[in-house]
């Protein structure tokens, strides 16, 4: 099945897919949105949308991907398998169709521990390679989970997140299998900053034959200081942050730092592209929006393809 | 068995406060097990109840029984001749006990002194840990006899999430990721091959989900 999404005409084009995100504000303010947006016009081919983001509210990703239409984005709508259950999840995967939206990130979605409401109920009714399938599912044979056939099929590209750093190790490349026998066609990973152990992953990848049926993009995050690279090495969990790039930002000044944080990430940039399987990358500027032109540009990856 | 947890002595006197003269229940099976609900408990709790009432200047009259078991109506009986002597049931049963009292004795008000917690195991004297969230449709055959319904954090039934590290879950580092406990299974197993199957999308229908659950057994009924 064909859609109108970007990551599948660019995939398709053999040409390296770049993304980014946006996370939606913590409020009702619809500029926030489009602020963000404007630093990203031109650099992207696609935005990810995230959903209520380490547990925290936030305005909901749906919302937020209609915003980024209206400004000619192709927005990627980002759902957890943690606050919906099936009849809200497929309910949404239509409402998104219906409001033009072409790509879907099927995530399991962090622990309601984590966020600004921990004493929440959690649903966790599907995972999210059911999720993958669901939408394959009510795509391409147009019928609900619970069998009955729908009327206007959710033309969507199927995604879905997977990071090489988590544990066990050795089933990683097998649970991207999974993923694509469910149905995914693009992956973004974590954020690699260990670049040893992704290319092991890529290697398992590539064994399974994976890379030729899911579009690969490396995923990034520049760090702003060393307190941004420690935190996330010893409070984010499944982030593998290596001590050599601490003691990198250490040996700079620290009005320096995040220039080199920025200068780590286009080398990584460029280390990734050369990477058999890689089809893209997925810069997640984490509320720093107005760096990703410049990576993107010193990372030689613009301008962007033109789409018809 | 059926862990509990003892609610605080200050819960328990404030819902303790209207009464003079309670009825203290303990229960022989599980609670007894995880020192929590059994005769002992009763008589700690007792003399606790009695002391801190009697600092206050409220004396209480505390009547302490432990029944073999309080999910069973002929043991529950066994207090029908004196229950009427007093105000109100404190059971430290496990909640299936405590109802099942409420139920047989209507016009008596019964508390709660435990909270009821999971279905789990003794790992070692005086831990306990969950292990099976009686969903009504077992999978252990599949995920090397490791839970993943509740063991989980996240109840995932295709495979660790992004968060699994080193062994632990992401919600706590002192705490077992389900899904290291199966992947190490299934290699010991030999059966890393169940690994690749996609297990579907779960029918809730036979956990909570469906509603309170019923059994009946025709061929064991009078
Ligand atoms: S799969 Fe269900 S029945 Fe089996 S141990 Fe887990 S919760 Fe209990
Ligand atoms: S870390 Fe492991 S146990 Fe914890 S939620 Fe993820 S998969 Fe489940």
């Amino acid at each position: 099945m064909k859609t109108k999404s970007n990551i599948e005409r660019i995939l398709e084009s053999g040409q390296l897919v770049v993304t980014s995100e946006c996370g939606p504000p913590r409020g009702a303010d619809a500029e926030v949105i489009k602020k963000k947006g404007k630093l990203l016009q031109g650099v992207v081919d696609a935005v990810n949308v995230t959903d209520n983001q380490t547990s925290v509210v936030r305005m909901s990703s749906l919302s937020a991907c209609l915003i980024l239409k209206e400004m000619g984005f192709d927005p990627i709508l980002q759902m957890v398998c943690r606050d919906r259950n099936r009849i809200a999840i497929q309910s949404d995967i239509l409402g998104a169709a219906a409001l033009g939206i072409n790509n879907i990130l099927c995530l399991t979605g962090d622990h309601q521990k984590f966020g600004d409401h921990p004493k929440a109920k959690n649903v966790f009714d599907m995972d999210s390679i059911q999720m993958i399938h669901t939408v394959k599912t009510m795509r391409d044979e147009g019928k609900f989970l619970g069998g009955e056939e729908i009327k206007g099929k959710p033309i969507l590209f199927i995604g879905a997140a997977e990071n090489p750093f988590a544990d066990p190790f050795e089933i990683r490349a097998a649970r991207l299998g999974k993923k694509a026998k469910a149905g995914v066609q693009f992956l973004q990973t974590q954020c690699i900053y260990n670049m040893a152990r992704f290319e092991k992953w890529m290697e398992m990848v590539r064994d399974r034959g994976l890379h030729e049926r899911v579009g690969i993009l490396a995923g990034v995050t520049p760090f702003k200081s060393v307190g941004m690279a420690r935190y996330m090495k010893n409070s984010v969990p499944g982030m593998d942050v290596p001590d050599e790039m601490i003691e990198r930002l250490k040996g700079v000044a620290k009005e320096k730092q995040s220039e080199e944080g920025i200068r780590i990430c286009v080398e990584t940039i460029q280390k990734l592209k050369q990477i058999p399987g890689v089809r893209g990358i997925h810069i997640m500027a984490i509320e720093w929006e107005e760096k990703v032109r410049e990576i993107a540009e010193a990372a030689g990856l613009l301008p962007r393809p033109e789409l018809a | 068995m059926i862990v509990a947890n003892r609610k605080t002595l200050e819960e328990i006197l404030t819902m303790l406060k209207p009464y003079k003269k309670i009825l203290l229940l303990g229960c022989n099976e599980c609670v007894t097990v995880c020192a929590t609900g059994g005769e002992r408990e009763v008589g700690v709790l007792a003399s606790e109840i009695k002391l801190s009432r009697a600092k206050e200047g409220q004396e209480i009259e505390v009547r302490e029984q432990t029944l073999e078991r309080q999910c069973d109506h002929e043991y529950i009986d066994q207090v029908r001749p004196f229950v009427g002597d007093y105000e109100a049931i404190l059971s430290i049963a496990c909640g299936a006990g405590i109802q099942y009292v409420a139920e047989k004795y209507r016009n008596k008000v019964v508390l709660p002194g435990v909270n009821t917690t999971f279905l789990g195991v003794t790992l070692e004297q005086g831990v306990w840990s969950e292990r099976c969230q009686g969903c009504g449709e077992c999978v252990l055959h599949l995920t090397g006899g490791v839970c993943p319904i509740a063991r989980c954090a996240k109840s995932l039934l295709n495979g660790p999430c992004g968060g699994s590290s080193n062994g632990k879950c992401e919600v706590d580092k002192e705490l077992e990721c389900a899904w290291q406990l199966i992947v190490d299974r299934l290699k010991e197993l030999n059966q890393m091959d169940k690994y690749e199957e996609i297990i579907p999308i779960k029918d809730w229908t036979t956990s909570r989900d469906g509603g309170p659950r019923k059994r009946i057994r025709e061929d064991l009924r009078l």
